[in-house]
């Protein structure tokens, strides 16, 4: 297709680089038809950015893979998709792969995945080159790196020549990108690109998609759960929930105005780093529904608040509810003006019992409960094949000091490969620390006999971040929250099947739940048993590793919610082991934030992420985004270099200093060579703020 | 947050609409079930130890040599598989081979199982210097094909060998991939959080290994045996085939073939029944491996959540 | 790369000792060699006896005949694996083994390289086939001829073969397909040529039978390595980038799934290496196989001990020789 015929195609359609029309995809499984995407219908213009947003199984993906011809075999596709005009469903292999690359190209999730492990990330550029242009391997290879440059690879003359091994997560999905843009195509799709990164690496991926986008002018589709990610880099946004499109709009439009409940819902269980404790989270009840057999009405109507009998008898059309804004509700009207929390009340919350009551924090004065001192874990690293000879430590954690006081949510915040879960596991002596001490009230755990450290486990539990790894497949669920009291011979004497019913309903879940495996458990549900489980011994401390990571937004919200009542409930000491700021920001009391095994800032949590101190906590806030499309757009942002170094060969003096932003621009030769020779200590500037930083400086980023 | 293909029907509404409690083995029977081959073979072995076990007790000649029989006689309604030339009645040696073939193949499958995954159980869960001792000691008992020194132990021996002799030499040589795969289950399901969870509730070592450690190693293990069983019959076969097996007068299929071994286009009576229930054997014994594979299988499991 | 290779090398050598060892005492516990004298008729006297005793070493303890047997120290020059003497046979000072081993290896190593190369070349076809036409009528049958070949024994298949071969030789009144032994009972009047043609001519019908183990455990292997590239991201990249199927079937999926099979491949030489036992038996070869069938039949220890360590070294080195072509394959694996 010439240059001419691809603009007198786009004219045909209305300015569309990209129209889907009534698309359906359908798979067939073991217990019969899914329908993953029904009926959607879509519009790109040329050089606009638009926001697929929703959850696991809204169909998003599968919609994408639709369009470039991706899906596997026994997929059942139906409707229209036209790329510049050109109808590309059920195209055979030779037209489709004139398509895709060309016009249309994907970015995938998964970095990690995405590229061939045995080609050099060189050759695979130019491969997608020379696939629609007829240039040498050389003039391909020059190309290559061209666009690795591009997407803002250091060194692209040697990069070329790496396998994709060789490269970190965020570089080899800016290889990907570089990959979509090699033909500079009219679309690129971007399918949850940033989902498997850290944040600071996702502010870098995202500033090369920013970037492919600028060179090439091609549209782009960035698909996500992430609301913040589609409120500071979109124009419009589409929901998409049970395979239906129910919003669509442009992005301030529906983030200030969502004219459906879902949405609204989404925003309101969406924890936010500009919102503290006392703003309670509104989750949406229940989970998503079965694409078996989807409701005849709203997909949405059994989880709905507002759902009337007309809601479950009537599928509501997508109209227009305002200028360029279309919704799926019978009463989108009546959203008007109304706050996810007044909509939501209480109904995503089966264990809730009181209303959005921060507790008081607690008085400094008070003794710790938990008190780790310089605690200190290396692992071997050993060679591969037969003789297996230490070649190396990782060093995890590295002289990590911590407090924690009853009643209180202590968070330990990094990026992954912190060391922040093995401190968790230190702290409760699943690992034995190689240096340092953890006391109990007191009471040092190391130095306890057996049956002594076997009681003091009453006193902490722990809740884990995968709820399908946590709980053991082959027992049923009373068996699992009834495992903890058998072990300490506490069954009988606590009341035994009573007992285990009376956890399950402080967490939210009924008696009929127990006869019953994890398999037959959502998600959410799962994590409640997991916390059931960690109740189970009347615990005063938990330790909470991810917990709410796994989830989805609106599942995510229901079990926030729930630890917060626990923890008034019962007083307790949580230790919450997060790499979301934004969840932290939301539960925490203190925070202490790691980095490659190192504590660099600690303090309430309201003071730091208010005015962080560390150039790395800074550039954590600030890559944070936040699901507000206004101040997403004005706020500074502070981009680190590339990627975390390897712990097995932490930097001299401060670790943080090969990515410093402040490092790299602001200090003068001589202040640099401090941060080379000597380690900062972790100090406070002003009491209970303490930050291991020679020059720290206090900024304001939310 | 993931969203696969596979995902999209994982979108369960289990919070909404409560299935009915299922037990764990109805599910796994539930999904064996739909594998049609794996379930009509487990009705063929059925039906095959039937005519091995019950089978002599109603049929007139057992396998050893009669006057009563002619030699080398075609089948015919007297002898439906017909007659060596010794004067066998080839039914009533199909009878006693099958029944030969299956005793050792489940005992040698009982024997190495229990071996095996005891020996990788201790090695994978207690790793270290124990782990790095047993496994070398069954990378050394690898090093040999097994055939070879089986056959080399076996045959070595005088005075011939009974059916429990050879089923003794092939499960002290057979139980090595065993406890490779269970060494292999129990370092990974260590690992595992829920592992953690019951060392966080302060589990000993036994409770953990036996309560959550070995039902969890269930599946691979009953997978690895019935495997084990399609092996120790080939195996047993090729044994008395070459003459280091079960001796005559006893019989074997293995020694049945050794036999007729160039009777296939002269006297196929003797030629094809030995083989071709040899063949069907192995065949239905991996198909309903194939289908316990497909019924055990945790990822399976893992698509609903 | 040379050092991983001396490295991996003398780590084997603690390995294989153990081996020997194990294999030694367990040939010695089961088996006599002089029982066959001892029962001949007439009765040898016993000075012959004695003779035999002493030739064969069996006057000394185990202990100390395990250390001749690998030594050689102490012994009449004909034991000492490593000076490259197996030990005396119970078939007379006259039989070398050393020179039988080496003369038998060459039949028996061409017979398997023909069965794994076969076996390679099918396996890797219907592995990629049936993997990408999944659940179609062709998997299907690719793959109950998968299920059939791994339940098939050997030998009944090799005697079946041999016996059609035989057939059809009757059939047709000429000797077209080879039914006995590695190569002609006379081949003084062949130029190498000729002789080339008759080994391989004798190798056809083994090869088909042999074959079998190996194509059973490689095809089903090359289906699943294949079916988990095809649903890998990087299949649908290069789709995405526009390349035509088949451009991506070869250079992407067949490339990255023929990694896993090198590790699987040697694995699976082992058991060949049994299967030739029965082929050759089957056939009446000449080869390492029946000889270790004749070994033992005789209890003669020291050649079956022989043969238990040549078979070691072959599987040790056809494992070094996995690892060497995985690092080829895969650039993640580098050695240092």
């Amino acid at each position: 297709m010439t240059a001419e015929e691809a603009v007198a195609g786009a004219v045909g359609q209305g300015g569309a680089v990209l129209r889907i029309e009534d698309l359906h995809v359908s798979f067939p499984t073991e217990d019969g038809r899914v329908r993953a995407v029904r009926g959607l219908s879509l519009e790109l213009r040329p050089g606009e950015a638009l926001g697929i947003v929703g959850e696991s199984g809204s169909g998003k993906s599968v919609a994408s893979l639709a369009v470039m011809g991706l899906l596997p075999r026994g997929a059942q596709v139906s409707g229209s998709a036209r790329v510049a005009g050109r109808e590309v469903l059920h195209l055979g292999d030779e037209e489709l792969s004139r398509v895709r690359g060309e016009r249309i190209a994907m970015v995938f999730q998964d970095p990690l995945t995405s590229l061939n492990p045995v080609y050099t990330v060189g050759r695979q550029i130019a491969e997608a080159v020379r696939a629609h242009r007829a240039v040498g391997e050389r003039e391909a290879l020059a190309r290559a790196v061209e666009l690795l440059a591009a997407v803002g690879i250091p060194r692209p003359e040697e990069r070329v020549r790496s396998y994709p091994h060789e490269l970190s997560g965020g570089m080899r999905q800016r290889v990907v990108i570089a990959i979509a843009m090699a033909n500079e195509p009219d679309v690129i799709i971007a399918d949850e690109p940033t989902t498997a990164l850290d944040v600071t690496v996702q502010a870098q991926v995202l500033e090369a998609l920013e970037a492919a986008r600028r060179r090439t002018g091609a549209a782009l589709v960035l698909i996500t759960h992430d609301l913040g990610v589609v409120a500071g880099h979109v124009d419009r946004v589409a929901v998409m929930y049970a395979g239906r499109l129910v919003e669509q709009g442009p992005v301030e439009e529906v983030f200030e105005r969502p004219r459906m409940p879902y949405t609204l819902g989404l925003l309101g269980s969406q924890p936010r780093l500009d919102e503290g404790r006392s703003v309670r989270l509104a989750p949406i009840a229940g989970a998503p529904p079965t694409l078996l057999a989807p409701p005849p009405g709203c997909p949405f109507a059994p989880r709905c608040p507002m759902a009337e009998a007309r809601c479950t008898e009537e599928e509501p059309p997508l109209r227009a509810t305002g200028d360029g804004h279309l919704a799926a509700c019978h009463f989108a009207e009546r959203l008007e003006g109304r706050t996810p929390q007044e909509v939501f009340v209480r109904s995503g919350e089966p264990g809730a019992r009181h209303g959005a009551a921060p507790s008081p924090a607690p008085a400094p004065s008070a003794a710790p409960l938990l008190r780790a001192e310089g605690l200190v874990k290396h692992f071997p690293v050993r060679s591969k094949g037969v003789v297996r000879r230490r070649i190396g430590d990782v060093h995890a954690v590295c002289g990590v000091s911590l407090e924690l006081r009853e009643h209180e949510t202590l968070a330990l915040v990094g990026e992954s490969g912190c060391g922040k879960s093995t401190t968790a596991r230190l702290l409760l002596r699943l690992l034995v620390p190689d240096a340092g001490r953890v006391e109990f009230e007191g009471a040092d755990i190391a130095a306890l006999p057996r049956a002594e450290l076997r009681r003091l486990r009453q006193d902490m539990q722990i809740v884990f971040q995968d709820p399908f790894a946590s709980l053991d497949p082959r027992m049923t669920v009373a068996e699992i929250v009834a495992e903890p009291l058998r072990i300490h011979g506490l069954y009988r004497e606590r009341g035994g099947a009573a007992d285990v019913e009376r956890l399950l309903r402080t967490v939210g879940l009924g008696p009929e739940h127990a006869a019953r495996y994890p398999h037959e458990f959502s998600g959410g549900q799962r994590q409640r048993i997991g916390i059931a489980r960690a109740l189970a011994l009347r615990p005063r401390t938990l330790i909470l590793d991810e917990p709410v990571s796994a989830l989805d937004v609106s599942i995510q919200a229901g079990v926030i919610n729930l630890l917060e009542d626990l923890q008034e409930e019962f007083g307790l000491a949580y230790l919450f082991v997060s790499h979301d700021l934004s969840v932290v920001r939301h539960i925490a009391d203190r925070v202490a934030v790691m980095y490659l095994g190192k504590v660099v800032e600690t303090g309430a949590a309201d003071r730091v992420f208010a005015a962080a101190a560390h150039p790395y906590t800074q550039t954590l806030v600030s890559a944070i985004p936040l699901p507000d499309p206004r101040k997403e757009r004005r706020r500074q942002r502070i981009l680190v270099r590339g990627d975390v170094p390897s712990p097995s060969a932490p930097p001299s003096g401060c670790r943080f200093r090969t990515r410093c932003p402040k490092f790299a621009a602001e200090l003068s030769e001589r202040e640099r060579a401090r941060c080379v020779e000597e380690e900062p200590p972790l100090e406070a500037r002003v009491p209970g703020h303490l930050t291991a930083c020679h020059y720290a400086q206090e900024r304001a980023l939310v | 947050m993931s969203e696969r293909i596979t995902g999209a029907g994982g979108a369960d509404g289990t919070g909404g609409a409560a299935p009915a409690p299922r037990g764990q083995l109805r599910t796994i029977a539930a999904r064996f079930a739909r594998h049609r081959p794996a379930v009509a073979s487990l009705a063929v072995l059925a039906a095959l130890a039937l005519f091995a076990f019950a089978g002599p007790l109603l049929w007139q000649w057992d396998h050893t040599v009669s006057p009563d029989i002619p030699s080398s006689a075609e089948p015919s309604g007297a002898h439906p598989l017909g007659t060596t030339s010794a004067g066998n009645d080839v039914l009533g040696q199909l009878m006693r081979g099958v029944q030969q073939t299956l005793k050792v193949a489940f005992t040698v499958t009982v024997l190495a199982t229990v071996l095996g995954s005891v020996w990788g159980a201790v090695a994978g869960y207690f790793r270290g210097w124990v782990d790095a001792v047993m496994m070398r000691l069954v990378d050394v008992l690898l090093i040999v094909p097994l055939l070879v020194v089986v056959a080399a132990v076996g045959g070595n021996v005088r005075g011939g060998t009974t059916w429990y002799g050879v089923a003794l030499v092939i499960a002290a040589f057979s139980w090595t991939p065993i406890s490779r795969v269970v060494r292999g289950v129990v370092l990974s399901l260590r690992e595992q959080e829920f592992v953690e969870a019951a060392r966080a509730a302060g589990a000993s070592h036994a409770r953990i290994i036996l309560r959550h450690l070995l039902p969890n190693a269930a599946g691979p293990i009953i997978v690895a045996a019935t495997l084990l069983i399609a092996v120790a019959i080939l195996v047993e076969a090729a044994m008395s085939f070459l003459g280091f097996g079960i001796q005559a007068p006893d019989v074997s299929l293995g020694l049945m073939v050794q036999n007729a071994k160039t009777a296939a286009f002269t006297r196929p009576w003797l030629f094809y029944p030995p083989g071709l229930t040899i063949v069907l054997i192995a065949l239905v014994i991996n198909f309903i491996g194939d289908g316990l594979r497909d019924a055990l299988d945790p990822r399976q499991a893992m698509v609903r959540g | 790369m040379l050092v991983f290779v001396i490295r991996r090398l003398l780590v084997t050598v603690p390995v294989l000792l153990a081996a020997s060892l194990l294999s030694f005492l367990l040939i010695d516990v089961t088996g006599d060699p002089l029982a066959d004298l001892m029962v001949q008729q007439p009765p040898p006297s016993p000075e012959i006896i004695e003779a035999e005793r002493e030739r064969l070493y069996m006057d000394r303890p185990v202990h100390e005949r395990y250390w001749l047997w690998l030594t050689g120290i102490g012994g009449n020059g004909d034991i000492g694996l490593l000076r490259g003497e197996f030990g005396p046979s119970v078939r007379g000072p006259a039989f070398d083994v050393g020179a039988e081993v080496a003369a038998r290896m060459g039949v028996t190593l061409r017979l398997v390289a023909a069965a794994v190369l076969l076996a390679l070349g099918l396996a890797v076809a219907t592995g990629v086939v049936s993997a990408m036409r999944q659940y179609s009528a062709l998997d299907y049958t690719l793959t109950f001829i998968g299920f059939l070949a791994l339940a098939m024994p050997t030998f009944w298949l090799g005697a079946l073969i041999k016996e059609a071969g035989v057939w059809a030789n009757g059939r047709l009144g000429t000797t077209v397909f080879y039914t006995i032994g590695d190569s002609s009972a006379d081949t003084r009047g062949m130029g190498l040529w000729e002789r080339i043609a008759d080994a391989g001519g004798h190798l056809v019908l083994p090869t088909l039978a042999l074959m079998l183990t190996g194509y059973a455990a490689w095809s089903r292997y090359q289906r699943t390595a294949m079916l988990e590239v095809l649903n890998s991201d990087y299949v649908r990249l290069a789709h995405a980038k526009g390349l035509p199927r088949r451009t991506v079937m070869r250079r992407h999926a067949l490339r990255t799934a023929l990694i896993p099979l090198t590790s699987v491949a040697a694995v699976t030489i082992a058991e060949i290496l049994a299967g030739t036992v029965l082929i050759e038996t089957v056939f009446q070869w000449r080869g390492l196989g029946t000889l270790l069938v004749e070994a033992i039949r005789t209890s003669d220890a020291y050649v079956l001990m022989g043969w238990l360590m040549l078979a070691g070294t072959l599987v040790v080195l056809a494992n070094l020789a996995a690892d060497l072509l995985y690092g080829v394959l895969d650039p993640r694996i580098r050695y240092e």
